[in-house]
């Protein structure tokens, strides 16, 4: 009973199970890699290793087809849960000094009375990819872009850091708070939208999504109509045009609505 | 022979603690889902209960039922006292302490990722060290039953192992090898992002590795099921194994075929070739072969046990099996799951079959009936049949075990067969909630009613279940007798080499692995641009 008599064709289980098992691999493997790739009318292959290799799944580059050409830019901005994470002092000091200019619509305090966004205590990710997309065209607006297009990558990281530096406070929009309407908990699962607390605050927050609690009714609508109607393009992989696209005017209303009368989470504005 | 009795009365009583702790999140699960639940509008609290059911029911739990079982039948079938008993002792504590550390950042929501891990999410790090701790100590367990099985050949050479040990020896290779690919793709991609030093994953390469681990670990999970099957069955009915060369033939089939084909999992997958697919799928059908043997020698094995009884006629033997010994009653039921549950996932395999029911709450039906159902109802079997013999007190509430066993079995019906129909009907599965205030969904708010209250009969009969366990550790002091295990109707003095060891069959476990997922991971490994930045679980 050693390895010598096991391994050897002259056992019988040796040779029958080897046989069976290698015989077992090639008919799958000629049935799978090469009959049912070309029982397939609607692929052509050049030859059996075009087959072979269409069906290992061989990456292959597309020879001669170019990106099409996007009639707008598109946001070009990577982030991750790490981006900005860990702001020093001064690059809060400097952007402190920056945000001067920001102030007559968002407020020296970060908060507006503009309906402009409120930004004191923002995520750093969110205001750094708005302020690199409104600065590449991603994004546009009358107002902003003017100011956006001459910032250095160092002056929108310092600005971003300042802002998410600021106490977040209670803002200028007085309305009781409203319960959470359906679509902000729930979402519409057969529509495929997802709920909107599920990134933007109220039930959990995801990284590069704003929190939005305090934020302007105005505004808040306003984006989502630009979301729906295609004119605001800057979110990535279409995540929010897919969203806007689905809700109707009503669920648009009551998720800006509902966002406007909720006070800033405190308690997050100290970490 | 049962010396270490502790040790085996540790690993048992931590396996069925940590499952009634699973169990009942998972009925809390089911209820907060359904219409007669109350949403809690906070879906992190419901992956975060969801994480903590998988991670104990599919890593903790059946890997202490084996291993206890396994040195068990290290004992009682050789004969001979435990090797090594330090080291399954440091095995033990490994996964002890294996599974706090990873429980604690479930419970504080910083490792909400589901037990399959799903890169590009990110957890905390200690829930994978955790998870690396409970594989590191059962791999204990594997270098243990090895090296116990060649100290009894040293003594016994040329005779034939005792098919409770060839078996337990055959799942422990087939864990070592299968636990190989979650291994690699926790050291390898997920543990070097969870500690800070890389940003990026390969998130495809990453389900891959883990589909290595995916479907044989089922197989793991069912070896102690197997053998009891074909141990413990027969001579707790009063009958003979049917064949014994059979049996080995079934274990060996495990090893060989139980590993290359877990991309059935990965179906939808676009980082895998439809070739390999369709190998996968090939050698999962293969899969049942071992299952049929196995369904043919036992209930052979019982017809043997009827006629001795006096049964006669072609199905009049039925009738006279001892259907009031909870053995029996077990192997029924597990017979109707795994009969349900098999047919299933012959669906699931089947490459465009799965289309209609990929993700969808067929899925989560049908692991749950044959691993909660088939599978867990001969884990009590195992614990009811070894209590005795344990404690060294009697265990005599039959009809307090039966109803237990009626109940596990009921509630799992009810719970799956739900679930499989609104599977069918497009249900999605791994979502916190669902909307049945929504005409288009509203008519399977029933059907998973129906599940939500199997969920809490699945409960009352776990809760039963500890309950029976602990008054046995109270009840009268009796004398078990040695532990046995059924004896074949030939027992035959020689085996064929090849049905005596295992290498050829490990060989050839890990010549198919190759074959099957080398050039899968290879390219995956070797391809730029495929990793994406990672999804940290509780970061802004």
């Amino acid at each position: 009973m050693s390895a010598r008599d096991l391994f050897t064709f002259r056992n019988p289980h040796f040779t029958r199970g080897v046989g069976i098992t290698a015989a077992i691999l090639i008919v799958t493997a000629i049935v799978g890699f090469i009959v049912l790739p070309f029982a397939q009318p609607w692929v052509q292959f050049a030859n059996v290793w075009d087959a072979i290799c269409s069906a290992a799944g061989v990456p292959q580059r597309l020879a001669g087809v170019a990106a099409p050409e996007q009639a707008k830019r598109l946001s070009e901005v990577v982030l991750t849960s790490h981006t900005l994470s860990r702001p020093s002092q001064e690059a809060i000091g400097r952007g402190a000094t920056l945000a001067q200019r920001c102030a007559i619509c968002h407020g020296p305090t970060g908060l507006s009375r503009a309906d402009s966004p409120n930004l004191a205590g923002q995520y750093a990710a969110v205001i750094y990819k708005e302020l690199h997309d409104f600065r590449s065209g991603a994004r546009t607006n009358a107002v902003m872009s003017p100011f956006a297009v001459n910032l250095t990558d160092q002056e929108i990281a310092d600005l971003s850091d300042y802002y998410a530096f600021l106490p977040r406070l209670p803002a200028y929009h007085p309305t009781p708070q409203l319960p959470k309407p359906s679509i902000v908990i729930y979402g519409a699962p057969m529509r495929g939208i997802a709920p909107c607390g599920s990134c933007h605050g109220s039930l959990d927050n995801k990284t590069g999504s704003p929190w939005l609690e305090g934020q302007s009714e105005a505004y808040l609508k306003a984006q989502l109509q630009a979301f729906a109607s295609g004119e605001r393009r800057n979110d990535i992989s279409q995540q929010m045009r897919n969203i806007a696209r689905a809700m109707t005017p009503q669920e648009i209303e009551q998720a800006a609505a509902y966002y406007a009368s909720q006070p800033p989470d405190i308690v997050k504005a100290v970490d | 022979m049962l010396v270490n009795r502790k040790l085996i009365l540790a690993h048992f009583w931590f396996a069925f603690a940590v499952f009634g702790v699973a169990l009942t999140l998972g009925a809390w699960q089911m209820f907060i889902r359904s219409p007669i639940g109350t949403w809690l509008s906070n879906p992190e609290l419901y992956y975060r209960s969801l994480t903590a059911h998988g991670t104990v029911m599919g890593y903790v739990f059946p890997t202490l039922v084996a291993m206890g079982f396994g040195y068990a039948i290290s004992e009682s079938a050789l004969e001979q006292r435990l090797v090594g008993v330090r080291w399954a002792w440091a095995g033990f504590w490994l996964i002890v302490g294996g599974s706090i550390m990873a429980v604690i950042p479930i419970a504080l929501g910083r490792a909400s990722v589901l037990y399959t891990f799903y890169p590009p999410l990110i957890g905390n790090l200690f829930y994978y060290l955790g998870v690396v701790l409970v594989v590191v100590g059962s791999w204990i367990w594997v270098a243990l039953m090895s090296i116990n099985l060649r100290v009894w050949r040293k003594a016994h050479p040329g005779a034939p192992v005792p098919l409770a040990m060839f078996a337990n020896v055959a799942g422990s290779y087939l864990w070592a090898w299968t636990a190989v690919g979650a291994a690699l793709e926790l050291l390898l991609q997920i543990i070097p992002v969870a500690a800070g030093l890389k940003a990026t994953i390969d998130a495809g390469l990453a389900r891959v590795f883990f589909s290595w681990t995916l479907h044989a670990i089922v197989y793991f999970w069912l070896m102690p099921t197997y053998i009891a099957y074909y141990t413990i069955v027969p001579r707790a009915i009063g009958g003979r194994v049917y064949s014994d060369n059979m049996a080995r033939i079934a274990f060996i089939l495990f090893l060989v075929v139980a590993m290359p084909i877990g991309m059935h999992h990965t179906f939808a997958d676009p980082q895998v070739g439809a070739g390999f697919k369709f190998v996968h799928s090939a050698f999962t059908a293969l899969v049942t072969l071992p299952t049929f043997l196995t369904v043919f020698t036992i209930c052979a094995s019982v017809e043997i046990a009827a006629r001795l009884r006096g049964g006669r006629g072609m199905f009049g033997w039925i009738r006279v099996l001892p259907w009031d010994n909870p053995m029996m009653l077990a192997l029924a039921f597990s017979f109707v799951m795994l009969g349900f549950g098999g047919a299933g996932g012959l669906i699931n395999m089947s490459y465009q079959l799965d289309a209609s029911i990929h993700n969808t709450q067929w899925i989560t039906g049908h692991f749950h009936l044959i691993f909660g159902g088939a599978i867990v109802i001969m884990y009590f079997a195992i614990a009811y049949d070894l209590w005795p013999h344990l404690t060294g007190r009697e265990l005599n509430d039959l009809r307090l075990i039966r109803t237990q066993l009626w109940l596990w079995f009921i509630g799992m019906i009810v719970t799956t067969f739900p679930w499989h129909w609104v599977g069918i009907l497009g249900m999605p599965r791994r979502m916190a909630y669902f909307d049945f205030g929504d005409p288009a969904i509203a008519p399977q708010a029933l059907s998973v009613t129906f599940s939500a209250i199997g969920g809490f009969i699945l409960l009352a009969s776990g809760i039963l279940f500890l309950v029976i366990l602990a008054r046995g550790m109270r009840a009268p002091q009796a004398e078990a007798g040695s532990y046995r295990f059924a004896v074949a109707v030939h027992q035959s003095a020689t085996v064929p080499v090849a049905l005596n060891t295992h290498a050829l069959w490990v060989a050839l476990m890990i010549a198919l692995t190759i074959t099957n997922y080398g050039y899968p991971i290879l390219t995956l490994a070797t391809t730029e641009g495929t990793s994406v930045p990672a999804v940290y679980v509780g970061a802004q």
